[in-house]
């Protein structure tokens, strides 16, 4: 269904405490998370939520601590109830679903990976990572031989009969990662996944999900708190702030217009010339003076950072950039002066 | 008037002496009533729990001596590795059955397994449900901590006039002094597990039973164990006290060493369960360790 998303989600509130109901509306004209806590002793945990992920698309959610980013994830598989708001699956309202039509639903098209791994430590690698089939009664020998491929696809063959806690914490969420992918689900929740890992095996980890993204081409929604791994993963980004969607948008978009000032703090750090593709920022042809337009020689590969052709611009100075594609043709142009604004902004 | 109010502040304020005699004749003549109305009702209701007793304890006395020690060591080893305790085992055991204990402790030993078995049938059931459900919780930890409270003495009493004296009662008043801890380190063992692992269980569409018996009860076994082992110290401290109602073994002779004053013969008896008492903790404690063994970082 060209056009239609594989998850929607249409005004949805969740409100902490024994009577949110009532509150809702409150909410709705205008309380903030600081008074409803105040007055009325509950906590607003999302508030007014609208979202559409394209099928195949990776959306980042981020936000501070305490913004909502756990609760709106949870939201998709429904292991927090909203207060009011629909959650649309493939057309289909999970929140409308029967117990077991959720269970269905969440051994067949969702798995999540977790910030703490959440393994079963009592359980081998390879009974971790089977967990999902187990749970699905998917016949042990063929369960084996799908959670084996799994094992072997993250690089921890050879791991299969360890427990969790002989393994380093990197290695642990490989485990995570290989029991969600084992269950193959259509849906692919992660939240903070890697936030607990240092520095050079998140790369690695973040470097092993896109790998293994441009191939299955999951719906991926990945939590983060973390701007430059947003940007490094995500087609799309949400911002979340105390329950609120503040802006959501591609990174160009959240990079160079940030709607409020906590998106701005959000990315006032970033080294965009290290995080901007030349795709990300080019202009149409007619954006750009036709005499400009002739003669230009300079080109680029579309894929390209900033930073990696930056120098090359500053001893050439030329005008106008042709950024190309995979097959050398011209996808579109960049003038200096276009180039020069995103730099310094 | 004043001497009065001095006479109630200094003088406890009690109801009339006939009237506390009245209300504990009737309330006794009611339990007799009782009693005598579903009493062999009851006891046909536990017959098969008599005979199940009756099976382990002639088990375990026609049973050669030495193949009991053997039996005895193959579980300590297993559970330890250790050549050390197997070895206390045999000297010990060979010592109480040189002094002519033997007898007696077998009939312990069965009876305290039954009464063990049956704590673990009972009690981890009640500890599943109690983890379940705040209300049970609430409704049964109150009668835990009176259970344990109350002394043992005291809870022979209704037993007994229900049941009369014999290894029926007795078995009866060691279960119920040695569950509690069954039941409490059940419900706590599973209380307390990883909220974060539950969740990744929900999240890939676990069913209750499946939480239960891949996550819950795996992960609490440990605190489980120490149920157990609590459970059967508690049993053995019991199995001296329910001598008093005809329970055999090794506290049989201790009552007797009492009531004669043989001062030898209780010492002999009472290092005779102190031996029982230390080979069952160490067996069970080590079977607790071993089931926990994953948790630590060491290759298995
Ligand atoms: N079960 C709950 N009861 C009450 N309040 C809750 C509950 N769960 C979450 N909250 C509150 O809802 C808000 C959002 O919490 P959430 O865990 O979604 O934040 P987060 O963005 O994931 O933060 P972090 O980055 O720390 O994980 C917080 O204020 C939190 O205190
Ligand atoms: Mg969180």
């Amino acid at each position: 269904m060209p056009g239609s998303n594989k998850i929607e989600i249409k005004k949805l509130y969740k409100i902490f405490g024994p009577k949110p109901l009532p509150l809702v509306e409150k909410v709705n004209n205008g309380i903030g998370k600081d008074e409803l806590l105040e007055k009325h002793k509950h906590v607003l945990g999302l508030n007014n939520i609208n979202l559409g992920i394209p099928e195949q698309s990776l959306q980042v959610i981020m936000g501070l601590s305490g913004s909502g980013k756990s609760t709106l994830i949870r939201h998709i598989n429904r292991l927090i109830e909203p207060t009011a708001g629909e959650m649309i699956v493939d057309g289909q309202d999970v929140l409308t679903l029967s117990q077991n039509d959720l269970l269905e639903f969440r051994k067949n098209k969702t798995a999540m990976v977790f910030q703490k791994f959440a393994l079963l430590p009592h359980k081998t690698v390879l009974q971790n990572v089977s967990f999902g089939l187990y749970i699905k009664r998917v016949e042990p020998a063929e369960a084996e031989k799908k959670a084996m491929h799994w094992i072997e696809r993250v690089g921890l063959l050879g791991f299969e009969h360890r427990y969790p806690q002989q393994l380093s914490g990197g290695m642990q969420q490989r485990v995570g990662l290989a029991r969600a992918l084992a269950n193959d689900p259509d849906i692919l929740l992660m939240d903070e996944a890697f936030s607990a890992l240092d520095p050079l095996i998140r790369k690695d980890m973040q470097d092993i999900l896109l790998e293994i993204q441009s191939e299955l081409k999951k719906t991926v929604v990945f939590i983060t708190h973390d701007l430059d791994e947003a940007l490094k993963l995500g087609d799309s980004i949400a911002i979340l702030k105390d329950g609120s969607m503040d802006q959501e948008g591609n990174a160009v978009d959240i990079l160079l217009s940030p709607k409020t000032e906590y998106v701005r703090k959000f990315v006032e750090d970033v080294n965009r010339s290290r995080v901007l593709k030349a795709k990300n920022i080019m202009q149409n042809a007619s954006d750009i003076a036709k005499d400009l337009l002739n003669g230009q020689t300079f080109k680029v590969k579309a894929d390209d950072v900033i930073e990696k052709f930056i120098d090359r611009v500053v001893v050439d100075k030329p005008n106008v950039i042709e950024v190309m594609g995979e097959n050398g043709s011209a996808l579109g142009y960049l003038s200096s002066e276009r180039l020069s604004e995103i730099l310094r902004k | 008037m004043a001497d009065k109010s001095t006479n109630f502040f200094m003088d406890f304020p009690t109801l009339p002496k006939e009237l506390i005699r009245a209300f504990k004749k009737s309330t006794d003549a009611a339990y007799k009533a009782f009693s005598r109305e579903y009493g062999d009702y009851i006891e046909s209701f536990f017959n098969p729990l008599l005979k199940f007793l009756v099976f382990w304890e002639k088990l375990l006395v026609a049973t050669p001596w030495s193949v009991i020690i053997g039996v005895v060591c193959i579980f300590a080893f297993y559970g330890t590795r250790s050549y050390k305790i197997v070895i206390g085992i045999i000297v010990s055991f060979f010592f109480v059955g040189y002094m002519g204990m033997w007898e007696d402790m077998m009939e312990s030993m069965g009876f305290i397994i039954v009464a063990t078995i049956m704590s673990i049938a009972i009690g981890i059931p009640m500890g599943i449900w109690m983890s379940k459900s705040n209300r049970a919780q609430a409704v049964i930890t109150p009668i835990l901590d009176f259970m344990q409270t109350l002394p043992p003495f005291v809870y022979l009493i209704p037993v007994v006039m229900l049941l009369g004296i014999g290894k029926i009662p007795g078995l009866i008043s060691v279960i119920v002094y040695a569950i509690p801890p069954m039941i409490r380190l059940t419900n706590l063992g599973i209380r307390e597990v990883d909220r974060e692992i539950l969740e990744a269980a929900d999240s890939f569409g676990a069913t209750p039973r499946q939480k239960l018996t891949q996550v819950q009860f795996p992960l609490a076994l440990p605190t489980i164990f120490a149920g157990v082992n609590q459970t059967i110290m508690m049993a053995l401290a019991m199995v001296i006290i329910a001598s008093m109602i005809g329970v055999k073994g090794l506290g049989q002779e201790v009552l007797r060493a009492i009531t004669n004053q043989y001062f030898t013969l209780g010492m002999l008896n009472g290092l005779a369960i102190v031996i029982l008492a230390i080979v069952f903790d160490r067996i069970s404690q080590a079977y607790g360790k071993r089931i926990q063994k994953h948790r630590s970082g060491d290759a298995i």
